[in-house]
């Protein structure tokens, strides 16, 4: 079982390059974030994962827990912080 | 035990790659909210389903607690994850974004 775990998580690792390149691409601000967002949700998974690997989930489960948080909070913060400020349009033009 | 935990992780795979292919190809940063909003939650549910359930193996305690720990963040998951694409949204529309429509060149 361990070895299906560890191919799962290489392929997690592997399926976050698309939105990473999202994040490098993305003409506009906002798909940043999305390219971020999806990636903090991904690396939550791979989180247990690797605590399953490791045999320590109650440690890793804290660790995903933890940054589920950080992710949410990251993604409100950024997008409060585009409220105001214009400079999403200037990739745009 | 062992097949009910791979079925539910490679669904999750599977709902995880749907969500990356589709965050590259939808034309549109609106279109693009979709796979990626949706099948985030929906794959990181049945991928940590998987996990809690395959932590219940040898039944301890602490091996309860743990699973329902892993069940809490599933349910964390699905509260913050839509929240999170709508406070996206939100700042796309409030900053003039518009949709795109179908004439259009990809954005």
């Amino acid at each position: 079982m361990d070895s299906v775990f560890l191919y799962s998580g290489l392929y997690l690792a592997f399926l976050m390059i698309f939105p990473l390149y999202r994040a490098l691409r993305g003409p506009t601000v906002v798909d940043r974030m999305l390219g971020v967002n999806a990636i903090g949700s991904k690396t939550v998974v791979l989180l247990i994962l690797i605590g399953l690997i490791f045999n320590r989930v109650d440690m890793f489960v804290d660790i995903a827990l933890a940054y589920a948080m950080l992710n949410f909070i990251a993604v409100l913060a950024a997008s409060r912080y585009f409220h105001k400020r214009k400079g999403l349009y200037d990739e745009l033009q | 035990m062992d097949i009910i935990v791979c079925l539910f992780l490679f669904a999750g795979l599977f709902f995880f790659t749907g969500g990356s292919v589709g965050i590259l190809r939808f034309p549109d940063f609106y279109s693009r909210l979709h796979p990626a909003g949706k099948l985030a939650t929906l794959g990181s549910f049945s991928a940590i389903a998987a996990l809690a359930l395959f932590n219940l193996h040898q039944f301890s305690l602490a091996a309860l607690l743990t699973s329902v720990k892993i069940l809490l963040l599933v349910v964390f998951v699905f509260l913050t994850s839509p929240t999170a694409t709508h406070a996206i949204v939100d700042a796309g529309v409030r900053a003039g974004l518009t949709p795109w429509t179908k004439g259009e060149k990809r954005r």
